[in-house]
């Protein structure tokens, strides 16, 4: 079928619209049309992976408009891999979140899953598109969906920390509008490879500076790369955690594939790395970014709050490898956005299943966990030996990746970051599952010996977690395989 | 100075938005109460539209409607210069974006509210300390 590429943006979309239309005749029809929506979505981004790494780049025109003039979907190997990984961690959350969503929200769970939707819309248009001002647009309703969802969350301050996120997101947005702005006035055109075209033609001019400035920076400010990241973690801990599960591992993610997309497909290496020679400032920023985020996150008391400073980290990671200006860098930095999403998704799943059983991530109140949740704390430890950098999860070769790019680039101070951030994520890991394993609750009730009742979360939840952390090992062993099918003939 | 005066209103349109914008953006920071922060917001976001209405702006250009052009008579071959007429696009983005700055600021308005019914409050310093309170 030709439309795959349309119908994983518009699959969502009428999902949304129909489960919201459907909540008003029986509320619990909405859940059914979202997982739906979603599974086709997901169904049509793995053909597209399929169709693209058989007959290579497809070019879809909506509503058959040519391009410059007509807006069009762009699928090469990248966004291909990124939008399986998004419509799949997507639909994935959507399993394990039933339940969570009816403890949060309860008697909103319909809207849940329409804002839910469009959100995922958001996300997977912007990695689809292939014109600026569209990729605007998207990441705007990305934005304002991921607003309303955070203050779904913690009543007390769930509303706080989404204005405030309003405030940066809508700064952020607006410089890459400014941004996309100049470059009109420059090419006069939208076109993510007209304006390629066009802009490898001139040189020097101030013009095409300004718009680069501002491209990036709104979409650093939108990645939250450090000292950016203020809006982070107080959003994403206050949120409710189905969806701070799906916001946390793949809005920062897609940031950095359209920081990736913009080097490679708007204004091209050779302008950015020859003529501005940005290279060595931005891997500093992205050392400076590793190291603070790392340390950070040490700080914290609870558990969800410390895993979104590991996120500020791993953003240093990213953003610090693919402006190496080699291809091993940038590779390791590809692999990594798929790699730190499966992570991350798997770490914050992990929290949901706590959070449903326990009600409190703060770490004095998860003693005892491993007796009582042992199948979930299973899933928690291989996340998190992911994220240190254990072989053989995928952490590890995303990670050797970087350091080897950042050796060839003679960036140590990167490396030394990057074995340093390993150490502290195995520190911080190691103290939780001290206190989860080590400490037992039943101390202050003067029965040692009693038996600890397995108090597990529901299946669903339980399965996908382990599907999840499972992956986390296939994708590790396959990595090569990734890395010689998809990133290296995408990058040559 | 005489060069960087005409510089200045030779590009007024750019001054006029960076000026609005940083007093969009000095709202954003420097007030306390939340209203007035998204009434910056607003500024910040307009002052963005106003860039872009006017980069499709011409002197004596006209609206960008050809006469007759219905009916394959395409204007009665008349010669039809770009100059005589605005450029479209970017007023026709700028619609989408003003939705968006609606809609933003729509979904701030509705979280100052349950800012409010939560705190009785919308001055920053007072919610700073209620929050340290806890």
């Amino acid at each position: 079928m030709d439309n795959y590429p349309a119908l994983i943006v518009i699959a969502p979309l009428l999902g949304a619209f129909f489960a919201g239309l459907a909540a008003w005749i029986e509320k619990r029809l909405s859940y059914p049309i979202a997982l739906a929506a979603l599974g086709l979505s997901l169904f049509s981004a793995v053909n597209v992976l399929i169709q693209v790494i058989a007959t290579g780049t497809i070019q879809y025109r909506m509503a058959g408009w040519a391009p410059p003039m007509g807006i069009e979907y762009r699928i090469d190997l990248l966004n291909a891999m990124v939008l399986v990984l998004v419509s799949g961690i997507a639909f994935l959350n959507l399993i394990a979140s039933y339940k969570n969503v009816i403890q949060e929200t309860s008697d909103r769970a319909e809207s849940f899953y329409v804002i839910y939707l469009l959100f995922v819309v958001g996300l997977l248009g912007v990695v689809a598109t292939g014109d600026l001002f569209n990729l605007y647009v998207l990441i705007e309703i990305t934005s304002l969906t991921s607003y309303t969802l955070i203050a779904l969350g913690d009543r007390d301050r769930g509303p706080l920390a989404a204005l405030n996120y309003v405030f940066i997101g809508v700064i952020g947005a607006s410089f890459y509008l400014l941004g996309v702005g100049y470059i009109y006035i420059k090419t006069g055109s939208l076109n993510m490879m007209d304006v390629a075209n066009i802009l490898s033609g001139i040189q020097g001019s101030t013009t095409v500076l300004v718009a680069f400035f501002l491209c990036i920076i709104g979409i650093w400010i939108k990645m939250a790369l450090f000292p950016l990241h203020v809006w982070l973690p107080n959003g994403y801990t206050y949120a409710p955690v189905a969806f701070s599960r799906v916001v946390a591992p793949l809005m920062t993610k897609v940031m950095v594939y359209v920081m990736i997309r913009l080097m490679i497909s708007v204004f091209g290496f050779d302008y950015i790395f020859t003529e501005l020679n940005l290279g060595k400032a931005v891997v500093w920023m992205g050392t400076i970014a590793v190291l603070a985020g790392s340390i950070m996150a040490l700080s914290q008391k609870n558990l969800k709050k410390m895993l979104t400073y590991i996120i500020v980290a791993e953003i240093g990671y990213m953003v610090g490898g693919a402006w190496l200006a080699n291809e091993l860098g940038m590779t390791g930095a590809i692999l990594h956005i798929v790699n730190d999403a499966l992570m991350t998704f798997a770490l914050f799943l992990a929290v949901g299943n706590i959070v449903y059983k326990i009600k409190s991530v703060d770490l004095p109140n998860l003693k005892g966990l491993f007796g009582k949740m042992p199948w979930t704390m299973a899933g928690f430890v291989l996340a998190a030996f992911s994220i240190i950098g254990v072989p053989p999860t995928c952490g590890f070769f995303s990670k050797w990746y970087l350091v080897l790019g950042a050796f060839e680039a003679g960036a140590y101070h990167f490396a030394a970051a990057l074995i340093i951030s390993s150490l502290i994520c195995a520190v911080l890991f190691f103290k939780v599952f001290e206190i989860c394993f080590f400490e037992s609750e039943s101390k202050g009730h003067g029965d040692p010996h009693s038996t600890v009742i397995i108090e597990e979360a529901p299946i669903s939840m339980l399965v996908v977690s382990g599907l999840v952390s499972i992956s986390l090992i296939v994708a590790g062993l396959y990595s090569g395989t990734i890395v010689n099918t998809i990133i290296l003939p995408f990058l040559r | 100075m005489a060069d960087f005066l005409a510089l200045i209103v030779a590009k007024y349109n750019y001054w006029l938005y960076i000026i609005l914008m940083m007093i969009g953006l000095y709202a954003m920071v420097a007030k306390n109460n939340l209203i007035k922060k998204l009434v910056g917001m607003n500024i910040f976001q307009t002052a963005i539209i106003l860039f872009y209405v006017s980069i499709g702006y011409k002197t004596e250009g006209t609206i960008p409607i050809i006469q007759n052009a219905h009916g394959g008579h395409g204007g009665h071959g008349a010669i039809i210069h770009a100059a005589d007429y605005i450029n479209p696009l970017p007023h026709v983005l700028m619609l989408t974006a003003i939705v968006v700055s609606v809609a933003t600021f729509g979904v701030a308005m509705a979280l100052c509210v349950r800012i409010y019914q939560r705190y009785q409050t919308l001055e920053e310093d007072e919610l700073r300390m209620r929050l340290s309170e806890k």
